[in-house]
């Protein structure tokens, strides 16, 4: 295909534009799209107008726009280069990152060795509340009841403790 | 620089190690980085220039290190970095990308070798020769242990080691092995290995590692997981995998034996033929007739003394196999060659030591 302005280079860029409530599709060249960039607004830089180039036909979601806020990285650049700027990375984008991880790694935690000055990872609460259930359970079956009910209330405090971490 | 690195007699090169007819060498690698600057592609020169100076000062202070060059990247010619990739101690990006605030650690015997400010701050490796993981982690354990009481790596308790890439955070732990699978290659059998170790999540790659062909019949095959489970669980899953392809290999090599002995004869005799008379002859073709030889001895069906004066014609061609690369031709002539010049004088180096007539 060749491009719509200049008709001798081939098109490489495609333009939607919203001329008059009509749909207008526009297939350019790089050079063309470049003089094109400068013509249609001096406010507006060539770099945004080709970085807006790269979303059309795609809604700036939430994950695009999202940035670390401890090295300025932003989910569209670390998708671009599949590079991570900083340790925060991992707490800025864990809601995307997490199942990239599954799906490279098939799993999600680190059970492999600690720096020799950090202490050994504590079992997280929700691994205390799977054992505190089984108790319960052993309790129930063993007509403890009075241990089952110690048991239960420790259950419902340590999970309301977590639903207010994840609120936070 | 480095020049004594090609009199180093016993170092990982010599595949002298254990199982090495198939498994040429192994490799374990971590990635760490600092706590408190941004990752290499992020951080400031100043926060580099930082993390390169720590890193000189204390590296004597770690026990496997001591002994070992420490050396800047923008002090090193381009010559000599490819020289340091072709013997596998840093990586490419280390070498083509920007040389500020980079450096190299290595030590004497070639087997440990840490760059800075790589991908990670920190991306260090301990490489053997033969089928030798577990010692490779030993050591590497060592020295990890060692630093990680002078510097603060970036650690979560969920995560593990947080690395630049996903697909190394966790142990930011990569083993590998080089092997050697010229029947397989032969015997056609090899892409059917490749898929099946694609698919159990073990990455394939050639001589030298990513984006590289397959040459003499060299294959780096290294486990893909870094999270989830143990550096251990990882060596031993890689150890169980080599030696399955291994078996293969030998398998096919019984087949080629059996079966084709005539023409493996002819190919063996050929190829030493060629590397005996060749007046012109690029890396390439060099390390595929040197891949036939090898196997022809493993085979028994060459001698070292058919076409050495020594006795250790296996030593010669494992020799042979790195010194005939572009850089290490460069710092053996003690100059800079062109291409062409480049294949007569790696043709007159396969001569001279494969018992040819010279020129």
């Amino acid at each position: 295909m060749l491009c719509d302005i200049c008709h001798k280079n081939p098109a490489t860029v495609h333009l939607t534009e919203i001329v008059n409530d009509k749909v207008v599709e526009m297939h350019v060249c790089e050079a063309c799209a470049q003089t094109k960039a400068q013509e249609i607004n001096e406010q507006l830089s060539i770099s945004d107008f080709l970085g807006g180039l790269l979303d059309i036909g795609e809604k700036k979601t939430k994950e695009q726009v999202l940035r670390c806020p401890s090295c300025g990285l932003s989910y569209a650049d670390f998708k671009k280069k599949g590079r991570l700027g900083c340790a925060n990375c991992y707490a800025t984008f864990k809601h995307f990152l997490t199942p990239l991880l599954k799906k490279i790694h098939s799993a999600t935690r680190h059970v492999g060795k600690t720096p020799a000055t950090i202490e050994k990872v504590v079992p997280q609460a929700s691994d205390e509340i799977e054992q505190l259930k089984k108790a319960l359970e052993r309790a129930i079956k063993t007509e403890e009841y009075e241990e089952a009910a110690k048991l239960r209330d420790k259950i419902k405090e340590l999970e309301k403790k977590q639903n207010q971490k994840k609120k936070k | 620089m480095f020049e004594y690195f090609l009199t180093n007699k016993n170092n990982w090169l010599s595949a002298k190690g254990p199982e090495s007819e198939i498994v040429f060498s192994s490799r374990v690698r971590l990635a760490r980085n600092l706590e408190g600057f941004l990752f290499a592609s992020k951080a400031s020169s100043a926060q580099k220039k930082e993390i390169l100076s720590k890193m000189q000062s204390i590296y004597k202070d770690i026990e496997k290190l001591k002994g070992s060059a420490f050396v800047k990247r923008g002090d090193i010619s381009d010559i000599d970095g490819q020289f340091l990739l072709e013997r596998h101690l840093v990586s490419r990006e280390l070498i083509a990308e920007s040389k500020n605030n980079k450096g190299i650690i290595i030590s004497n015997d070639e087997r440990i070798s840490i760059m800075v400010n790589e991908e990670d701050h920190l991306r260090m490796q301990v490489m053997a020769s033969g089928f030798d993981l577990k010692n490779c982690w030993r050591i590497l354990n060592e020295i990890d242990n060692d630093l990680s009481r002078k510097v603060k790596f970036s650690f979560s308790s969920d995560l593990g080691y947080l690395t630049a890439c996903p697909t190394n955070v966790g142990t930011g732990f990569r083993a590998s092995c080089m092997l050697h699978l010229p029947a397989l290659v032969f015997t056609k059998r090899i892409n059917k290995i490749l898929e099946l170790l694609a698919r159990i999540s073990f990455t394939t790659r050639g001589l030298f590692g990513e984006g590289t062909q397959a040459l003499g019949n060299f294959f780096q095959i290294s486990n893909q997981v870094s999270l989830g489970l143990s550096e251990e669980e990882l060596i031993d899953n890689l150890i169980g995998v080599v030696n399955q392809i291994k078996d293969q290999e030998i398998d096919a090599r019984d087949t080629l034996v059996k079966k084709f002995k005539l023409n493996l004869e002819d190919n063996i005799w050929r190829a030493l033929g060629l590397l005996r008379n060749s007046r012109l002859i690029t890396t390439k073709e060099a390390l595929g007739h040197l891949s036939t030889l090898s196997l022809g001895l493993d085979l028994g069906i060459i001698k070292g003394s058919d076409f050495s004066v020594s006795e250790d014609g296996k030593g010669l061609i494992n020799s042979l196999f790195i010194i005939i690369q572009p850089a290490h031709l460069q710092k053996i002539e003690s100059k800079s060659l062109k291409g062409a010049q480049r294949d007569y004088v790696r043709s007159e180096i396969l001569r001279k030591k494969l018992g040819g007539k010279d020129v």
